[in-house]
């Protein structure tokens, strides 16, 4: 299929960006949505220009890497799927699509469409951990049974990739389901209980101290979360706050 | 024959000239590590705060390693080249993590799992290491469930259990098909509590471009910052390295595309020997290859084999009519489909360790049996899971003569439960339904059992550097088990190497700050960026990724899943020629400063294009089949591998002396104490 | 408690939309049955509506909850216009191109300008009504001996274009008034229990669709009062 592309570029963090158009032919529908950005970039650099810099490591779906805003959507059309893992079966001949970085304050801008997401690595660091030292000297790890809806529950919320959808697709560029979904997964466990009020006060700190919108449960994000993070994260994390808040950590 | 004279081979009688000392300690098998622990230096904590530790990569060794590192004291300097430390390829990983824990009671033991992994490696790793490996293996479990890893649980509350390839327990500890993402995350939080207390200093969207050794000790690197372009010297008194395999040489693997061997490849260039770097475990359960564009592979979690059965049409001119389409796998009866790896291996059946299964795919679609377009592709089936499991469910139920339909139902639902992820990923991929049709797989490079040689402590060639997980050659032999690679990289980071590098850093207390304006951190810092500007500068018209295709084709024709002298011969010839049209005719765009992948990745690609001859040529030298290593010109009347043990019961470290096939062995003697060598028979 | 104040956190203003949100849909019950007795015809109604029109102005519990409904008001629409600005900020550079419509509703996307409306619609309808009973010269009803002030012979006149030549306008204006107030409340009402933390597998689905009915019914309630007067007068 033939299409025309329109992409972002922005040359650094300060500097306006403008959208180019590059026509695109023999694109197939098995090809993934990177590679048909490889065979772009392949064109271009065979032409003497310079290629598009994009985040992209893992192409399963994974490590979250990968981060495009498609047609006016995180990680483009479809459900369920990283950017790495949309097909160009999802698209016709002749479309036209508009390819941009995730927009958020919070997401400077790095080049092209690569974005700094540094501010979810603070947010972890805030307080998304159990403290526990890494000696191996720890209880038998059947010592404490866990209901298995806790457990799957506690798993469902810690599959989170931390791409960054969740903040390009909100209209506020709001950080909640990615917060909310490490702070649920430690909420659920018994591993988790210690520290839970202080974890939930000190991430959501950081989390407006980046920058951060906030939740006006519109509920894009779970929609457009490739991983489908649910919203009665960010409910369990506002009741956790608020009783942080009121008993103090 | 190959042709030793022109590579400069040293023939059969020249094999061990210099014996490496793996300085495994005395005693018992199974009370080396608790006596060496207990006999190993310390250092006190107000020493450690004095003493600096670089850390390069962050996968599952890395990061575990950084965290505990900084924990006990030492100040940490952690490098990775992707946005987060989060991102390692360690997250990739799907199936699960082996631990002796015999939670279902299927006589499970330290033993046996040390067992199995030797047995597993073909018998080419070391006992002492795959021994403690074992014995670790089930503080990992204790820890992990401690950090909050969500591991799956039965309704009782406690720990879920799945079998995997080669073994016959159920000792794989899972979190759906994403227990690589989980226990990573694991490790990053907890190298993220170290980062927030200041005891880790993270370098994010860095790459290692050397080694600095003074007075012959690794005393720091040279890492790029990729975004701003600039060359930082970065001192300390040791150097880690957990920067993972390098199945990239293949270009095709189902590695990320940022996985490389650079790292590992400049410590070998500085003194770190290379150790069966030829041992590549090539995958059975991957979606086949769909087109030239293809960039990755994406595997399917073995633990699919579990409960799928694999075939191929029985009859040549069923798989010619698939071929082209005009007949469905579904349609061919029972009795015209060969489940060839239950039919060749009835103890084992689809269970068979992975080289096992991928020879056996090759073999089938060598011989024309290959279900998709390119020929290269076998079924893997769940029709009859779905029957099994839905007569369960039916049973449990308590329904009465359900039909086949509802049967189906229930049962599909039940593998939905288990592997829905998978199916739905397939699903994306190839647009194929899996609930419908089989799945066609083929084998896939997936890891490197290879990798810088380390003695007992973990430490290489070169004092003062480490290597852990996937970037050392340690445990796995010439095979690894499914469900090991996980452990071995948490094993090596949280259990091993944090207590290892005391003993060589108790000599280091009183030396002070290591400085990083030394005559050896100027000359590696001129030499990485006359390198790069080298790339930059070359007016060349071909993209990296031209030669890196070409390179992995040059690779799986010849190194792959069979390979025999003549081929590896050529290859090598083929590989110095590729690197050197690399140098003339590579075009890197942009420019030094700034952000700039494809120069990053020129980088890369030029080291990959050095560590294919040596593979080749380690390939070459080992004139046995063992493991993944599969020479046809060693094999039995059955077409199975067939080790040469009296010859090549050795580990093979290659010493770097300036073109890859000039290198020269080193050989460290196996010696099985505790294991009796029989061929592998999963008959 | 957290370092920043609890006021300052983003989930804090969280709480306050939804606490102050949800306060006032109570308030829009109250408010919706006494205006019902404007369907009431005659001296019968006049009298009822009048009465509770004295009662709602000089009640001391009254005046208490009136007091927490304009304050309601206030910090309902401080914290907007904060939020609003914050999240401004958070995206400097809108995308060229985007598709809110795939992955949320309408409402909840433009809580700002539908409050926006509903805020003009209470200016102008406090105005007319509530200025006029506390601060000018108003018709009186006798009932008992008692002097009433004549509320319901102004709602009437009001949206009776015999005497209010305006009153097609007024009219339109409510009913706009009431369709912004519904779509607000299409989003806000599920979305003030989701801010408060009160969500769960089982009652959420309730909880939504009380919110749905409650959006539909209460505005419509309200629009039907001048849309009636408008017309059985005309």
């Amino acid at each position: 299929m033939d299409l025309t592309l329109k992409v972002w570029r922005q040359d650094g963090p300060t500097e306006k960006g403008r959208l180019d158009t590059h026509q695109l032919s023999g694109v197939t529908g098995d090809m993934s949505f990177l590679e048909m950005m490889d065979v772009l970039n392949d064109n271009i650099i065979r032409e003497g220009g310079d290629p598009v810099v994009f985040d992209h490591d893992c192409r399963e779906g994974i490590c979250g890497m990968c981060s495009m805003f498609i047609n006016g959507q995180a990680h483009g059309p479809g459900r369920g799927v990283t950017t790495c893992q949309l097909h160009m079966r999802s698209f016709k001949d002749g479309d036209t699509i508009t390819i941009e970085p995730w927009r958020a304050t919070a997401f400077p801008v790095v080049k092209d469409l690569t974005v700094d997401r540094g501010a979810f690595d603070r947010v972890i660091q805030a307080g998304g951990y159990v403290s526990v030292n890494t000696s191996g000297e720890t209880l038998d790890a059947n010592t404490i049974p866990i209901a298995k809806a806790d457990a799957d529950e506690a798993f469902n919320a810690a599959t989170c990739i931390g791409c960054g959808a969740c903040v390009a697709t909100c209209k506020n560029a709001s950080a909640m389901l990615f917060v909310s979904a490490k702070v649920s997964q430690f909420a659920l466990l018994p591993q988790g209980q210690p520290e839970r009020k202080r974890r939930v006060t000190r991430m959501v700190d950081q989390m407006d101290k980046e920058g951060f919108g906030n939740c006006t449960n519109t509920g894009a994000c779970s929609v457009e979360c490739p991983k489908g993070i649910d919203l009665t994260n960010i409910a369990r994390m506002n009741r956790d706050y608020l009783n942080a808040s009121i008993k103090g950590e | 024959m190959t042709d030793s004279k022109i590579l400069n081979i040293p023939q059969q009688g020249d094999l061990g000239v210099d014996l490496l000392q793996s300085r495994v300690p005395d005693g018992p098998l199974a009370d080396k590590w608790t006596n060496h622990k207990n006999n190993i230096r310390l250092v006190n904590p107000a020493n450690k705060r004095l003493i600096d530790v670089i850390v390069v990569g962050t996968g599952l060794a890395g990061s575990s390693a950084a965290a505990s590192l900084a924990e006990m004291g030492y100040n940490v300097h952690a490098f990775c080249f992707q946005d987060s430390p989060r991102r390692a390829h360690s997250i990739a990983a799907q199936g699960g993590i082996n631990a002796a824990k015999n939670y279902q009671n299927d006589g499970d033991s330290v033993y046996r799992l040390f067992y199995d992994t030797v047995k597993g490696g073909d018998y080419r790793s070391r006992e002492a290491n795959v021994h403690r490996l074992a014995e670790v293996s089930r503080s990992i479990i204790d820890q992990c469930v401690a950090q909050g890893v969500p591991f799956a649980r039965e309704y009782g509350g406690l720990l879920d259990n799945r079998s995997f390839g080669g073994v016959q327990v159920s000792r794989t500890f899972y979190a759906k098909g994403q227990t690589g993402q989980q226990l990573l995350l694991g490790a990053y939080s907890a190298l993220s509590r170290q980062i927030s207390k200041g005891k880790v200093k993270m370098y994010n969207r860095h790459e290692m471009m050397e080694i600095v050794v003074v007075d012959g000790k690794a005393r720091g690197i040279i890492a790029k910052n990729l975004v701003t372009g600039e060359v930082e010297r970065h001192s300390a008194h040791a150097v880690v390295l957990a920067s993972g395999g390098y199945g990239n040489v293949f270009f095709l693997s189902t590695n990320a595309m940022g996985s490389n061997v650079s790292a590992a490849w400049k410590a070998h260039k500085k003194g770190a020997y290379m150790a069966n770097p030829c041992f590549t475990q090539i995958h059975p359960t991957c979606i086949p290859v769909s087109g030239h564009y293809q960039s990755k592979l994406t595997l399917m979690s073995e633990s699919l084999r579990n409960d799928g059965r694999i075939w191929v049409p029985a009859k040549s001119e069923d798989a010619e009519a698939v071929r082209k389409g005009t007949l469905k796998p579904v349609d061919i009866a029972e009795e015209d489909r060969d489940y060839y790896l239950e039919r060749r291996y009835p103890a084992f059946g689809n269970l068979v360790p992975r080289d096992v299964a991928s020879r056996a795919a090759k073999e089938r679609c060598d011989e024309g049996y290959g279900v998709n377009e390119t020929g290269e592709a076998v079924y893997l089936d769940y029709a009859s899971a779905f029957e099994r499991y839905g007569k369960t469910e039916a049973n449990v139920l308590g329904l009465e003569n359900p039909s086949d339909e509802k049967i189906r139902e229930l049962g599909k639902a039940v593998v939905k439960a288990k592997y829905g992820n998978l199916f739905d990923m397939y699903r994306q991929i190839t647009d194929d339904n899996p609930y419908e049709t089989p799945m066609k797989i083929y084998p896939a490079v997936h890891y490197t059992m290879g990798g810088l040689w380390v003695d007992y402590n973990l430490m290489t060639t070169v004092p003062g550097l480490y290597a852990a997980g996937e970037a050392n050659f340690s445990d796995h032999g010439a095979n690894r088990l499914g469900a090991s690679a996980l452990m071995q990289g948490l094993a090596d980071g949280y259990f091993v190497l944090p207590y290892t590098i005391g003993d060589y850093l108790a000599d280091d207390i009183r030396t002070g700050p290591i400085p990083n304006d030394s005559p050896e951190f100027m000359k590696a810092e001129a030499e990485v960026k006359d390198v790069l500007e080298r790339l930059i500068n070359n007016k060349g018209s071909l993209p990296v990724d031209d030669f890196h295709r070409r390179l992995g084709r040059i690779m799986w024709e010849n190194c792959g899943m069979a390979r025999n002298g003549q081929d590896l011969s050529k290859a090598i010839e083929e590989i110095s020629a590729l690197r050197k049209e690399f140098y003339e005719n590579v075009r890197v765009p942009g420019t030094l400063d700034g952000y700039n992948p494809e120069l990053d990745k020129a980088a890369r690609v030029a080291d990959l294009l050095e560590l294919g001859e040596l593979m080749c040529k380690d390939a070459l030298v080992r004139e046995e089949s063992c493991g993944g290593h599969f020479r046809e010109e060693h094999q039995t009347e059955e077409g199975e591998a067939l080790r040469r043990d009296e010859e090549f019961t050795f580990v093979s470290a290659w010493e770097y002396k300036g073109e890859p096939k000039d290198a020269v062995l080193h050989r460290e003697e196996l010696e099985y104490e505790n294991i009796e060598l029989k061929q592998r028979s999963y008959k | 408690m957290s370092s920043s104040g609890i006021l300052k956190s983003s989930i804090a203003k969280k709480y306050v939309m939804a606490l102050t949100g949800l306060f006032l849909c109570l308030f829009l019950v109250g408010h919706l049955l006494g205006n019902l007795q404007l369907f009431i015809p005659g001296e019968e109604g006049q009298t009822a509506f009048n009465q509770y029109a004295l009662f709602m102005t000089t009640f001391p519990a009254v005046k208490v909850l009136s007091y927490l409904t304009y304050g309601s008001v206030l910090f309902h629409l401080v914290d907007g216009i904060v939020l609003t600005v914050q999240n401004r900020r958070a995206r400097p550079v809108s995308y060229a191109v985007e598709k809110g419509s795939s992955n949320s509703g309408w409402s909840s996307r433009n809580m700002a300008l539908l409050g926006t409306i509903v805020l003009v619609f209470i200016v102008t309808h406090m105005q007319n009504f509530w200025w006029k009973m506390h601060f000018s010269e108003m018709p009186t009803q006798t009932v008992d001996g008692v002097v009433l002030k004549d509320l319901y012979t102004v709602v009437l006149n009001y949206f009776n274009p015999l005497v209010n030549s305006f009153a097609f306008a007024a009219v339109l204006l409510y009913v706009s008034g009431m369709v912004a107030l519904g779509f607000h409340l299409w989003h806000g009402f599920a979305s003030g229990f989701q801010s408060l933390g009160i969500r769960h597998a089982k009652y959420t689905i309730w909880i939504e669709m009380v919110g749905k009915g409650f959006a539909v019914l209460v505005p419509l309630a309200f629009a039907a009062i001048p849309l009636y007067l408008f017309i059985t007068q005309g």
